[in-house]
């Protein structure tokens, strides 16, 4: 256990804007901060009982499939949608210029 | 980057969990259900701009000045609210004060609910299934961890965090710092000591640099 005040919040921006969205559905009243902490909390044990070590690092990982299940237990966006979302995204990466900024078609 | 300097004709794509989490904002802003400026201000504002340093404001004036320190523990919500550091509506935050006779201690055995507004982001042991489980149930055992030893007559109260209720910690002003101001106080408190886990800074600690 660390004791340093520093620890980063963060360790990839991808964990920040998974933050974000969720806060922001919270404080736009899509959900409440209760059900969100249930769902998040509900996940932690699902990951746990499959076999995660649970340390804390895997922690927006649980987070994320959190914000997933409520987004589409309140109709906002299904699982298939994302995935074909990311595909497109993928497409749109591989077929931009490096350096240049990605965006979809 | 293994295509950096040879290829040039592509992005890299980013790991497939932040491809998710991307493509899940896009769909959310597409049917308006969240505000791009908003998501950068929440991304802005919990890397950036909250941390502990909002939470060492706060005890520190409560050593100061014991009007501030009444209003905190009988409303911390409101309290903190005079630092402009006030939470969500809905959110109620209570302070509870470290003396000689008791020491407090903040966990969240669910999640990870914790007092964003003047401590910024729970650091990964406070998310640890180890400590959401032991610092129930066997809290001195925890405090051992962080190498804070307590006397036995000390009573170790033990606060589980929900989404509605966060708790913050008013550590014990160390003794030695009779006359310091504010601003030389804040360097005697720690995030961990405002969870619980540890005790403030002593005048010694700080000269030999730790």
């Amino acid at each position: 256990m660390t004791t340093d005040d520093a620890e980063p919040g963060f360790c990839e921006p991808w964990q920040a804007q998974a933050f974000a969205l969720a806060n922001a559905l919270i404080d736009q009243g899509v959900f409440t901060a209760d059900e969100w902490a249930q769902t998040l909390g509900d996940e932690i044990k699902r990951a746990q009982a499959a076999g995660d070590p649970d340390t804390g690092e895997t922690y927006y990982n649980h987070w994320l499939a959190a914000l997933e299940r409520l987004c589409a237990e309140k109709g906002l966006a299904q699982a298939g949608e994302i995935g074909t979302r990311a595909e497109e995204w993928r497409d749109a990466y591989l077929a931009t210029p490096h350096g240049k900024p990605v965006s979809l078609p | 980057m293994p295509h950096d300097g040879h290829d040039h004709d592509h992005t890299e794509p980013p790991s497939d969990v932040a491809l998710r989490v991307k493509s899940l904002e896009s769909l959310l802003i597409d049917k308006g259900l969240v505000d791009p400026a908003a998501i950068d201000a929440l991304v802005d504002r919990y890397a950036h701009r909250v941390g502990p340093q909002n939470g060492k404001k706060v005890v520190a004036r409560a050593w100061t000045d014991p009007e501030f320190k009444q209003r905190l523990l009988d409303d911390a919500r409101e309290a903190v609210g005079e630092f402009d550091f006030k939470g969500r509506p809905g959110e109620r935050l209570v302070a509870v004060e470290n003396t000689p006779e008791v020491h407090n201690l903040v966990v969240c055995t669910l999640c990870s609910c914790y007092p964003w507004n003047v401590l910024g982001l729970p650091p990964v042991w406070y998310k640890s299934a180890p400590y959401r489980a032991r610092a129930v149930s066997d809290p001195r055992g925890v405090l051992g961890e962080f190498g804070t030893e307590l006397p036995d007559e000390v009573e170790v109260r033990v606060w589980d965090s929900t989404a509605e209720m966060r708790y913050l910690v008013v550590p014990e002003r160390p003794t030695g710092t009779e006359g310091w101001s504010a601003e030389q106080l804040e360097k005697l408190i720690t995030r961990n000591s405002m969870i619980g886990v540890e005790q403030a800074k002593s005048p010694a600690d700080l000269e030999g640099g730790a």
